[in-house]
């Protein structure tokens, strides 16, 4: 059952690879002469409102985006992807994987004046990422104390080995600080300083007119020094894409971040000399397409059927069709932009085979009855854009060749968690995996069993795999970084042998950005990162 | 006084109707799959199932229906519309700060669509079947076929990006901080776009009532006797045909007071204005049930309160309606 599906697709993927490096060049325009301006006010697009701007209680985008330019992080990811320090000088592990020490950087302030210590990373981590953090609660099961010897050392103390590089790809996102002093008496959740965020970083919070826009000023007092070079950045709440559009064309906004326009929109600006679109800059928010199936209904219990869902679909045919340059072919979870982990396309892959998914139904024993049809599935698609609607439409008409009807179901996004991973009213779903950057902190929750009914994006599907199992719950708790590796790469090999969950698209979220800017789009996470060094040019 | 009393039992009469739609909505959305914490979910992009067990007691979901629906109830006799968890702050105080420019673009609008209704009603009728009136009714017809989004991003298209001339979209400007008159200029130059859009497709109904309700009275008896007792043109249109003519017209306007709150939700945000028809569908999405359900009070009460005054127009432009009761 081992498929290459390399031989019939390289040129397709060449293509597209090509496609994506042309994109990610035009930021790369040597600007290297000009010199970094100071001042100017940096309008950025913000299509979804959230509930609180506290990025130590919730991690997603939508708070990066805004307090991530306020609140910093212990640790970040550099050019390359690796992890450099912010408010964490320098770091190490004991032998055991136990024992986290990080050192602080001195001298730092929160906006307030008061001084950053580490009896504030204590209480961050014990009560906000422990407790209250999505995805953090998970990462710090086994934390069990925080010790603060001195101001400057804050000494992390597992109950099982955590592996260090997991912890540092991971703390970008899930490490930001959040000010002891502030949040120390009273409900965490109902703080008002999650709407008014105290942070150390670059820019002070000034103002958030709800549904209109977010204000936040230059710190004067950054630690780092000459740093930031804006005056100012305003978010706009956009909820239009089209309307976002035209007030970049209009020179009311310079960016908007993850994707926020329509597809035909970022390709157009994309080629309009004033903007850049690229994929640059995000590629640690990677992301697949998936095909979740469930378990309860017969068919698709059946392994044959999987597979035959996946054969029938022309997966390069519609990346070239409907997603452009901005996506490419997937070959499991863990996508090509993980350079730690990916394991390559060595592990089964499904091409396009019309016959080879008709000839693993009919094995299967569901031969085609009247008119061709052979059974029928309810497929319901995630709200979150508008890729996987095309994606769900693209599905249905493969599908019906191979003579399975297929019926779409829609729904928002609330509905669409409570069918799914709640009432598992559904046969297949389609949706998004958010990647973030180790597999360990929101991937291998796709397929471990044991999952709590109603956890949204984890194995939901009525489907466990002791070996599986295993393979997750060893690397999750292995020190050797190649080890990890290996293991991860074994983990994608069995995923993708029984297919609970098809992920065929990779997908890198799109920046549209004024051309004026400088430093722009040059980490991996650089719409969630501080913009400390962001400038714009005359 | 009679129709003040006709109107007030009319008041009085709406308010078991107030609750009734209060309830139907609170069930309603019951039926949706999924409630806050799950549209909470979707918008963190994950969490795991005891922040949101954590969560639901937080938002008071983990109580029964009948009790949440009770609840909800017995605080709204007190007049108090509870607390929004998108918010994070009273509903009452969400609303009265997004009521603002909902209610500027709602009467700029209806402004816009009866006064030149009113006037392009009057001159086809006048012209009738000429080419004024031909016209006037083709534009008509094409300002209510076309979809307001449209309508509105072409707007931006021509007027913001090419011409540069107006503001592509926001209440104010957010650049300068601006005071007293010149905010209120720079408030109107934001509400242009948006109000032409909102207005145009009323303004093409209102042209077509306006247009039927002239030629009509303009053939009944009295008209002739006024024409025949040799007043111009000028005096049997406006001082004898128009004020009748009005009536259908200020029907219309109480009807569709409710429309324009609903029709907004494109308006608001194609021109990304902080209103309520926003604010209602933010509310539906994130399932903030004492949002929806506040903003749906607040609409009943505009509705009323508009046709509460359109019933007073009518005495005023009409006396029999008050001398009859």
């Amino acid at each position: 059952m081992d498929l290459t599906r390399l031989e019939i697709n390289r040129r397709t993927a060449l293509l597209t690879s090509a496609a994506i490096a042309a994109n990610v060049i035009n930021p790369m325009r040597a600007f290297a002469q000009e010199a970094p301006k100071k001042g100017g006010v940096f309008n950025v697009h913000y299509g979804a409102e959230q509930r609180q701007l506290n990025p130590s209680i919730q991690a997603s985008t939508g708070v990066y985006i805004i307090s991530g330019k306020i609140q910093e992080s212990l640790v970040d990811l550099d050019a390359d992807g690796k992890p450099v320090g912010v408010l964490a000088e320098s770091w190490e592990s004991s032998a055991d994987g136990k024992t986290i020490t990080f050192k602080l950087r001195k001298g730092v302030t929160w906006h307030d004046g008061k001084p950053f210590t580490s009896a504030d990373v204590e209480f961050t981590a014990m009560n906000m990422w422990k407790k209250i953090l999505n995805y953090g609660s998970t990462l710090q099961l086994f934390l069990t104390a925080v010790d603060t010897p001195d101001p400057q050392t804050a000494v992390f103390r597992y109950e099982r080995p955590m592996p260090l590089n997991l912890l540092l790809r991971a703390l970008p996102d899930l490490g930001y600080i959040s000010a002891k002093h502030l949040y120390e008496s009273g409900d965490i959740r109902q703080n008002p300083t999650n709407l008014a965020p105290v942070g150390t970083g670059p820019f002070k919070f000034v103002k958030y007119e709800r549904g209109q826009y977010i204000i936040a000023d230059r710190n004067p007092d950054y630690w780092r020094s000459n740093a930031p070079y804006l005056d100012r950045i305003v978010w706009k709440v956009i909820t239009d894409r089209s309307a976002a559009a035209a007030q970049l064309e209009a020179g009311e906004l310079q960016y908007c971040p993850f994707s926020s326009l329509t597809i035909s929109d970022m390709a157009r600006l994309g080629k309009d000399k004033r903007f850049i679109a690229t994929t640059k800059g995000n590629e640690g928010n990677a992301r697949t397409n998936t095909i979740e199936f469930n378990f309860r209904r017969k068919e698709l219990s059946d392994i044959r059927v999987r597979r035959a869902i996946a054969h029938a679909i022309n997966v390069p045919f519609f990346i070239e069709n409907f997603l452009g340059d901005f996506a490419k072919l997937g070959t499991g979870p863990i996508p090509s932009t993980s350079t730690d982990f990916y394991p390559g396309t060595d592990t089964p892959q499904y091409p396009y085979d019309k016959a080879k998914a008709a000839a693993l139904l009919d094995e299967a024993g569901f031969k085609a009855g009247a008119g061709g049809a052979r059974f029928s599935l309810k497929l319901l698609p995630a709200p979150w854009g508008e890729d996987i609607s095309l994606w769900s439409t693209f599905i249905q008409q493969s599908l019906k060749d191979v003579g399975i009807t297929v019926e779409i179901v829609r729904n928002d996004g609330g509905g669409f968690l409570k069918q799914v991973y709640d009432e598992h009213a559904f046969d297949l779903a389609t949706g998004w995996h958010q990647y973030r950057n180790d597999p360990a902190v929101s991937t291998t929750v796709w397929y471990r069993s044991g999952q709590p009914k109603g956890a949204p994006w984890t194995n939901q599907w009525g489907w466990e795999d002791k070996q599986v199992d295993t393979t997750i719950d060893n690397a999750l708790t292995e020190l050797d970084a190649a080890k990890r590796k290996a293991l991860y790469a074994e983990f994608v090999k069995e995923v993708n042998t029984e297919l609970p969950v098809w992920m065929p698209i990779e997908q890198i979220f799109v920046t549209v950005i004024s051309a004026k800017a400088r430093n722009h789009s040059n980490t991996p996470r650089w719409g969630s990162s501080s913009w400390h060094d962001l400038w714009l040019s005359a | 006084m009679r129709i003040l009393s006709l109107a007030g039992r009319r008041l009085a009469a709406s308010i078991p109707t107030l609750f009734l739609i209060l309830i139907g909505v609170f069930l309603l959305l019951q039926f949706a799959p999924g409630d806050t914490v799950d549209a909470l979910m979707a918008q963190m992009g994950g969490g795991d199932a005891a922040t949101a067990r954590d969560l639901r007691k937080f938002y008071g979901l983990d109580l029964s229906l009948p009790a949440q629906l009770a609840n909800y109830l017995w605080r709204l006799v007190q007049l108090d519309l509870g607390f929004s968890s998108i918010y994070g702050k009273p509903v009452a105080t969400v609303i009265l700060e997004r009521l603002p420019p909902t209610i500027l673009l709602m009467t700029a609008s209806l402004s816009f669509a009866f006064f030149f209704g009113l006037v392009f009603g009057v001159i086809a009728s006048r012209a009738v079947n000429k080419w004024p009136d031909t016209l006037i009714s083709t534009l008509g017809l094409i300002f209510y076929a076309t979809p307001s989004f449209w309508f509105g991003l072409m707007a931006i298209v021509v007027f913001s990006i090419y011409l540069q001339w107006l503001p592509a979209g926001g209440f104010e400007d957010i650049g300068q901080v601006q005071s007293g008159f010149w905010r209120v200029l720079d408030i109107a130059r934001h509400l242009i776009l948006p109000t032409l859009t909102l207005g145009l497709i009323f303004l093409a109904i209102y042209l077509r009532i306006m247009r039927a309700s002239m030629l009509e009275v303009l053939n009944l008896d009295y008209v002739r006797t006024a024409r025949a007792k040799g007043l111009d043109e000028t005096r049997v249109v406006m001082g004898h045909v128009l004020r009748n003519a009005l009536l259908p017209m200020v029907t219309l306007i109480g009807l569709q007071a409710g429309t324009m709150l609903g029709g907004s939700v494109v308006v608001e945000s194609v021109f990304s204005l902080p209103g309520l028809g926003r604010l209602a569908y933010e509310s539906v999405i994130q399932r903030d049930l004492n949002t929806l359900l506040g903003i749906v009070f607040v609409s009943a009460l505009l509705v009323i309160t508009v046709n509460f005054v359109v019933d007073l127009l009518y005495a005023r432009l009409d006396p029999r309606i008050s001398a009859e009761g």
